[in-house]
């Protein structure tokens, strides 16, 4: 099924998937915590900003260095 | 050096899981992972430091992709392990209390809720479906319209072609509109809930398909296959259309009370 996706758009797909639910899912806990991401807004805004940076940060996955600092 | 003065929760579960299932589970600081139980639940923590999960650090670290994705990857892979021992509730990344008592409280607390919230991810897990079109194939073969040549000037014609492309467009994008809704209400039939979110930026995927559907499904692990077998189908079905199906995924969309946060 997914002989349009090459291994390196996977991978950063599946980083952004990760990110939609680990940001935007979840159970939500407001109050009597230190931050809470509760606020969806701040999350996309943060998104956004993430997106300008998204390919220099993201190396290829057989590039040298590819592996998390 | 800089104390342990936060807990980050990961997670919350029944108190099947046992601090040996745990051993050996970093989290988001490489710091152990422990339980904290209450009353038959387990909160999943850690102690992190405020210096960089305090409030002013953190909103700096979430801007910074790699923190980010490190983080996401240390959170959701303490989930995915306690999830190996039963029903269990993500909490949203960067959930991060002062100490354990208040961790307690939480649980007491919202024993109610989250007992709830356990039941209904019970035997169900959280699948992912996108749609990417090619535009190509999705459009149906028009009509070449020939303007009349001799009278109607180039620049006639040149209007009537772009006239007729955008026109088609048009029709690509009512197309794939029809699809995504058929796409979603076949496979809610198969799911126990699910959601339409918003379709991945391309810049943030990085993809030159044009993805114009982006679904999440809680599924009963009996209906798994079926529910893979209708991707299949609905790829079959929906010329010019790839499915791509993703997960299994903790609930993280299905975690129960999340719109109800006070």
């Amino acid at each position: 099924m997914s002989e349009m996706v090459p291994a390196d758009e996977n991978r950063r797909i599946a980083l952004v998937d990760l990110l939609d639910r680990v940001l935007a899912g979840g159970v939500v806990i407001s109050g009597d915590v230190v931050l809470s991401l509760d606020d969806v807004d701040m999350v996309q805004i943060s998104l956004r900003t993430l997106i300008s940076s998204m390919s220099a940060l993201l190396p290829e996955p057989d590039a040298p260095g590819a592996a998390d600092a | 050096m800089t104390g342990s003065d936060g807990v980050w929760l990961y997670a919350i579960t029944r108190d099947g899981v046992r601090a040996e299932q745990l051993a050996g589970l970093t989290g988001v600081a490489g710091e152990p992972v422990r339980a904290i139980e209450v009353g038959g639940l387990v909160a999943v923590v850690g102690s992190v430091s405020s210096s960089e999960f305090g409030e002013e650090p953190l909103q700096r670290n979430l801007e910074n992709l790699d923190w980010l994705a490190a983080t996401a990857r240390a959170h959701d892979g303490v989930v995915a392990a306690v999830l190996r021992y039963g029903p269990t509730i993500p909490l949203r990344l960067a959930t991060v209390y002062h100490d354990d008592g208040r961790v307690r409280e939480l649980l007491a607390a919202r024993r109610d809720e989250f007992a709830a919230a356990l039941r209904r991810v019970t035997g169900r897990t959280e699948w992912g479906v996108k749609a990417y079109g090619d535009r190509e194939a999705m459009s149906e073969p028009v009509a070449a319209q020939q303007p009349a040549q001799g009278a109607a000037g180039k620049g006639t014609a040149y209007l009537l072609r772009r006239r007729a492309q955008l026109a088609a467009q048009e029709n690509i994008e009512r197309r794939a509109a029809g699809y995504a809704d058929e796409i979603h209400a076949t496979l809610l039939r198969c799911a126990v809930d699910g959601r339409r979110q918003t379709v991945t930026d391309p810049v943030l995927t990085g993809k030159r398909a044009w993805m114009f559907f982006n679904g999440t499904y809680l599924v009963e692990d009996a209906e798994r296959d079926e529910f893979a077998a209708t991707v299949k189908t609905l790829e079959a079905e929906h010329k010019g259309v790839t499915l791509e199906l993703s997960g299994p995924w903790p609930p993280y969309s299905f975690a129960g009370f999340e719109q109800e946060a006070p």
